[in-house]
Order: C-alpha cells, then sequence, then structure tokens
C-alpha cells in the first residue's frame, strides 16, 4: 500500500512535470486565440527556436563568466521578435481574411522556421547543455531532479504572474478589451495592432521559458521537437477553454497528468490515443473546454 | 464556436500530416567517385570489356536518421573508388546514383521508382529498416539484386531470394542482448522499453523476450512509447518499482539519449543495453554528462579499436578521408561495396540480374565488420561484439554469439 502511494506520488510529479510545460505553451495558443481568434499552429516552433537560442547563447554567456542560466533572457528576447515579427509579417496582412488562410498561414510559418532550422543547424540533435546541478533532491523515499522542481515552480509562479498583469495592469486591460470587441477597443483609443503585437511578444516569451525548462528535462534539440509538444499544448489549450487564461493552465497540467497516470496504470503504449481521444470527447460533449461558457458565435 | 473548432480540428490533422513529412526534398545530384570522373560515360549493356556498372544507392541524407545514411555513403563511396582506381572489375568501373530518402518509406519508395527509371544494375540500400521493408517488396519482383548495409529488420530478406544484407538481423540481436544478460552480467530480471510505432525497436523487443523464456530469464516490465515522445519518466518509474536489474532499450541513440538520462535523473542506474542504433549516442550527450552513459551496453558490427589489420587499416584510411571516426555503418557501407565487387568479378562483369544474384549467394567475403557467408536465406552468418560505454569512451565487452 505504502508503496503504491510512493508510486502514485512520483507519477503524479512526473505529470505535473509534463502538465506545467504543456500549460506554458498553451498559454501561448489561448493568449493568441483569444484577441485575434487564430490557432497559432508556429507557437510549438518557438520551442524549438528558444531550444538552438540557448545552445548558441550558453557558450556565450559562460565564457563571460555569468550563469548559464541567463539563456532564458537571451531565449525570451529572440522569441518574443520572432513572434511579433511573424504577426506582423505573416497574420496581420490576413486579419481581415477567412479564418482558414490564417490558419494555413500559422502552418505554413511553422513549416518555414522548422526547415530554416534544419538549414542553419543540421537535421541531427544537438545536445542541450546542463543548466542545473544534476544531484537529485531526496524527499523520503522518492528521488526528484532538480529540473523538475524548478519547472512545475516556475511555471506556477509564470502562471499566477500573467494572470496578475492580465488582470490589473493598462497592457493587460488592453488585452482583454481588445479580445471582447476591437472594434469598440479601437473607439475607446486603445492601439489595437500594438496590444496584439504585445499579446504574440508575452505568448513567444512563455514558450521560450517553457522552451528552456522543456531541454533541461530533455536534453536534445531538434528541428521537430516543437511539433508534438505544440500539438499537446493545442490539446490542453482546448481543454481548458480555448481564449480563458486560466482554462489553459488547467488543461495543461490536467493533459500532464492523464497522460502520466495512463501511461502508469493503463499502458504506455495508449498514451498518445488518450490525449487525442481526450481532445474528440472535449470536442463533442463540451466544445468551449472546461472553464468555457457556451456562447453563440457572432454572425 | 462550433465551427470554429471543426475548423480547428481540420487543421490539427493537416499539421500532424506536416510534421510526418517535415523535411526539404532535394535529390542529390549523381557523383561520380574521383577514380572514374574523367572517364566518358560509356554504353552500358551486356558482357563486353570496358563501360559501367551503375550502382544505386539509397540513404537518407537528412532527416533523424541521417547520421547513418552518411556514413553508410561515406564507406560505399570510399570502398568503390578504391575500387575503381585498382582499375574496377572485368575491365569495368563502378558508378553510383545517390538518392535521400529520409528514412522514410514514401520517399524511399519514390528514390527506388527513380533509381529503376535509370536502368541500375544493382540496388545499395535502403540504411534504416521501415523505407528497407516498402522497398524490398518492389525489388523482389522485379528481381533487381538488392544489398542493404544496415537493415536489420527480419523480415528485410524474406521477400525474395533476390535479397541479402551485410548486417546481422534485429531477432539477432535481441537473442544476443538475452544471452548477454544470462552469461555475461548473471542478471534475471529483466524489463523491456521499446518504441511500439517502430518495427526495429519492436522487433527487437519481442525476439528478447522469446529469448529470455528460453533461458530463464523474468521480464518483469514490458513497456512502450510513440515515436515522437520525449518523456518516459513514467515507464521508467514503473520499471523501477518492478524491480528490474537491467533495461533493454531497442532504439536509435537520440532517444536512448534522452531515456539513458531521465533513467539516470530519477535514480535508475541500472544497466542498459541497446541494439546497434546506440552506437553515436556519445556525440548526442554533453561532455560533462557522459557519466550517465557508464553501464550502458549495445550490440555492434564492429569495433573501431579492433587490432585485426583489416579494421586498423579501415579505420585509418576513412579517418583520413573523412576526418572522422567511421561508425559500424560505415564499415558496412565499405563492406557492402566489396561484396558487390566481389559478386560481379564473380560474373566476369555480367550485369544480368539471374547471374549476379547467384554469385551474391557463393559470397564468401571477410569483411571489416567480421565474415558474410550466406546461408538459406540473405542473411549472414556472423559473431556480435557487444560494446561498452566506459567514462565516454566505447570498449569491446565481450563477443557473443546468437
Amino acid at each position: 500500500m505504502m508503496d503504491q502511494l510512493l508510486d502514485l506520488t512520483r507519477q503524479l510529479l512526473n505529470g505535473l512535470q509534463v502538465g506545467s510545460i504543456y500549460a506554458l505553451v498553451a498559454l501561448g495558443y489561448t493568449m493568441v486565440y483569444g484577441i485575434v481568434k487564430l490557432i497559432n499552429f508556429a507557437h510549438g516552433d518557438f520551442i524549438m527556436v528558444g531550444g538552438y537560442v540557448s545552445i548558441v547563447a550558453i557558450p556565450m554567456l559562460v565564457s563571460n563568466g555569468l550563469p548559464a542560466w541567463l539563456c532564458v533572457v537571451a531565449a525570451v528576447a529572440v522569441c518574443s521578435i520572432i513572434g511579433v515579427v511573424s504577426e506582423r509579417a505573416a497574420y496581420k496582412p490576413l486579419r481581415e481574411a477567412p479564418r482558414i488562410s490564417a490558419l494555413i498561414t500559422a502552418i505554413g510559418v511553422s513549416l518555414f522556421l522548422q526547415n530554416l532550422f534544419m538549414i542553419i543547424f543540421t537535421p541531427n540533435g544537438m545536445p542541450f547543455p546542463n543548466l542545473f546541478d544534476k544531484t537529485p533532491i531526496i524527499l523520503g523515499k522518492i528521488q526528484v531532479s532538480k529540473v523538475t522542481l524548478i519547472t512545475i515552480v516556475v511555471s506556477i509562479l509564470l502562471m499566477v504572474g500573467l494572470n496578475l498583469f492580465v488582470k490589473r495592469t493598462r497592457v493587460g486591460k488592453a488585452m482583454r478589451a481588445v479580445s471582447e470587441d476591437a472594434g469598440a477597443a479601437r473607439l475607446m483609443g486603445i492601439s489595437v495592432n500594438a496590444t496584439i503585437s504585445a499579446t504574440f511578444a508575452i505568448g513567444s516569451g512563455l514558450a521560450a521559458v517553457a522552451s528552456v525548462l522543456y531541454c533541461s528535462s530533455y536534453p536534445l534539440v531538434d528541428p521537430n521537437i516543437g511539433s508534438m509538444l505544440g500539438l499537446k499544448a493545442f490539446v490542453a489549450a482546448v481543454l481548458g477553454g480555448i481564449g480563458i487564461i486560466p482554462g489553459a493552465m488547467l488543461g495543461g497540467l490536467a493533459l500532464g497528468i492523464a497522460e502520466s497516470l495512463t501511461k502508469a496504470y493503463i499502458s504506455s503504449k495508449v498514451a498518445d490515443a488518450v490525449v487525442f481521444g481526450i481532445l474528440v470527447v472535449v470536442l463533442l460533449v463540451k466544445p468551449s473546454g472546461i472553464l468555457g461558457k457556451n456562447v453563440g458565435e457572432k454572425v | 464556436m462550433r465551427k470554429a473548432l471543426s475548423l480547428v480540428a481540420a487543421a490539427l490533422m493537416l499539421t500532424s500530416l506536416a510534421a510526418c513529412g517535415g523535411g526539404t526534398s532535394s535529390s542529390q545530384p549523381a557523383e561520380n567517385p574521383s577514380g572514374s570522373s574523367e572517364s566518358a560515360p560509356a554504353e552500358n549493356s551486356g558482357t563486353s570489356e570496358g563501360g559501367e556498372i551503375l550502382i544505386g544507392v539509397i540513404t537518407p541524407q537528412t532527416g533523424s536518421v541521417a547520421i547513418y545514411g552518411q556514413a553508410v555513403e561515406n564507406g560505399v563511396r570510399m570502398a568503390f573508388e578504391e575500387i575503381n582506381e585498382a582499375g574496377g572489375v572485368a575491365g569495368k568501373t563502378f558508378r553510383l546514383e545517390v538518392l535521400d530518402d529520409k528514412g522514410d518509406p514514401i520517399e524511399s519508395t519514390n528514390a527506388y521508382n527513380m533509381l529503376m527509371d535509370e536502368e541500375i544494375d544493382f540496388l545499395l540500400g535502403p540504411v534504416t529498416s521501415k523505407p528497407a521493408l516498402a522497398v524490398m517488396e518492389l525489388a523482389a519482383e522485379d528481381g533487381i539484386p538488392v544489398l542493404t548495409a544496415s537493415a536489420t529488420q527480419a523480415d528485410v530478406t524474406s521477400y525474395g531470394d533476390n535479397i541479402f544484407r551485410t548486417c546481422f538481423t534485429d531477432p539477432f540481436q535481441g537473442s544476443v542482448l538475452a544471452n548477454f544478460t544470462k552469461n555475461n552480467l548473471n542478471l534475471t530480471k529483466c524489463a523491456v522499453l521499446y518504441n511500439t510505432s517502430d518495427d526495429y525497436s519492436a522487433g527487437i523487443a519481442n525476439s528478447f523476450q522469446n529469448k529470455a523464456g528460453e533461458l530463464g530469464l523474468e521480464v518483469v516490465s514490458f513497456e512502450g512509447y510513440g515515436a515522437t515522445d520525449k518523456d518516459f519518466k513514467t515507464q521508467l518509474t514503473n520499471i523501477q518499482s518492478a524491480g528490474a536489474e537491467v533495461l533493454i532499450l531497442p532504439d536509435y541513440y537520440q532517444t536512448a539519449a534522452l531515456v539513458i538520462a531521465q533513467a539516470r535523473e530519477i535514480g535508475l542506474d541500472i544497466p542498459v543495453l541497446g541494439p546497434d542504433g546506440f552506437d553515436g549516442v556519445l556525440d548526442v550527450v554533453n561532455e560533462s554528462d557522459v557519466a550517465i552513459l557508464n553501464n550502458v551496453y549495445f550490440t555492434g558490427h564492429y569495433f573501431t579499436g579492433d587490432t585485426d589489420e583489416k579494421v586498423a587499416n579501415f579505420v585509418q584510411s576513412y579517418t583520413e578521408k573523412y576526418n572522422t571516426s567511421p561508425v559500424a555503418f560505415a564499415a558496412l557501407g565499405y563492406d557492402s561495396a566489396y561484396i558487390i565487387a566481389e559478386a560481379y568479378k564473380a560474373t566476369n562483369g555480367d550485369t544480368d540480374f539471374a547471374a549476379v544474384v547467384d554469385a551474391m549467394k557463393q559470397t564468401n567475403y571477410p569483411g571489416v565488420a567480421g565474415n558474410v557467408k550466406y546461408g538459406d536465406n540473405g542473411d549472414p552468418i556472423k559473431s556480435v561484439s557487444v560494446i561498452e560505454i566506459v567514462d565516454g569512451a566505447y570498449q569491446l565487452s565481450a563477443k557473443v554469439e546468437g
């Protein structure tokens, strides 16, 4: 009994770690969807970009006597810029176009980024340097790596911070206003373009943080690492209710734990089927997600 | 809202498709090995003196298994350059036509069709098992002699008697690992963790399980994962709880690096045994982390540190030419080229498919990666080197029979 409890705790921790990464990435999907009603399929690839930026930045930081984890600053900066630039270059011209056009463009941006990095860095995986001390932390009978704890703690802090930011600051207020009614927001003197840019920058920045945490746990970066992670985070966003920030967190953590428990207690061979099965069930039963309200679409 | 979400579902399918084929598509132009680049392209018919024998080569040059494709190609090119410089076979030189399959069965099939349109005399490749399976079925119908350097999946040679390989097979590796567990490591409680969507991985996992049963080993945990998974801690935690003493991990080096890192992270320090796909794993682990690879063993076709003269010469000239040490795939590519040359020597340059296939069956070639001799089918009879990783270096641990 004791052993089973210990096992369950270990598996829950595993699930929480993966889940917090899903949640961080899902936040980017959900923020962008909330404000421009676009599923930014290139979002997963920002993770990959963040990984490569860190690989380039870390030797520079270390040779200047700075701690390696500061690579997160470089990753956030570059990812935010790429997020904003991709919005300006690829999505903004299509803002009035049918939604499917923007969606296909997002897939295009995703493939563009993957292939660009494949050309620059070759398709072979590159090892990701160690950011954190590898000695595990022993909690009673459970051995947990520092990366796992750091991932969970940093993610929770960021999510709480983002919530406060959206609720309390002027930019956050502008975001909510634009997402509710862009036309009215513009009439109130809010710069819609600047607000959308800010949303993309923050979403991509969060993906960059997720990227550094993810690559620290799974230390191999290749040009395709973002695609599956992006898809799962997207499922998390839909599960929680796309467009709703707390929903993305809840969806991410729920998905991570569901995946982990499926692997542990049902079969490790069907975990992906369960994850995507959850998406199908959510779409059938409650398409607006766990926290979503059923609102009629404006015509 | 419903409309939006059905749109999203459609897009989801699209991206997953796109994710599967996310490589750049570029076919490589044909390159002459330097030895024959000066000679005029001669008529390619009959058994007359002079002329060229056109070898079609399919390798992954991009994608996640590109490292193998490049190694095989390097070995093949080096061997044919040597053969051509020495005057070729029966007055003929070899010319290569190399196409990229990205390790993907569809790309591989396309490459095969393109090569057949160019009327190749012999097909060398594909490098990995899944594309090989796709191609062999077609090749068996066409009757063209085929030699794969490194596709280890069991069924590859089963499609026809015109199909041969230079490497040992997956099931063979699984039983070698079982023998090694029992006789060399003296352990009994085994865990298997394999990629459920990969024939290569599943083939070894199953044969290990069968052989383990025969030998009286206990498989306490039999876990799987998907091709794109990066997180294995859940399965590893299960394996840890099951009290496994040794982990069998049949996959390629990139996944192996991730799995082993996570195993060590949760404190699972048991020996990890893998197939030939582990070769190259040191390149994808940080130098400061090589300690996690201690207690890792894998089956190898040959060992670069072998003092045998043939091996040492090969390693030296390969290293001089490419500035990198030859992995097993390079040695297999090199051997494959010589096996092909031997077959044409036996036919005296005749490129008739049936004659070349008959000559291939009589192969008895002492290669860099072991003697190659064919039994009832196209699978060679060989012994296997088990290689251990010690503080960031490969060492020969034992030679094991399957």
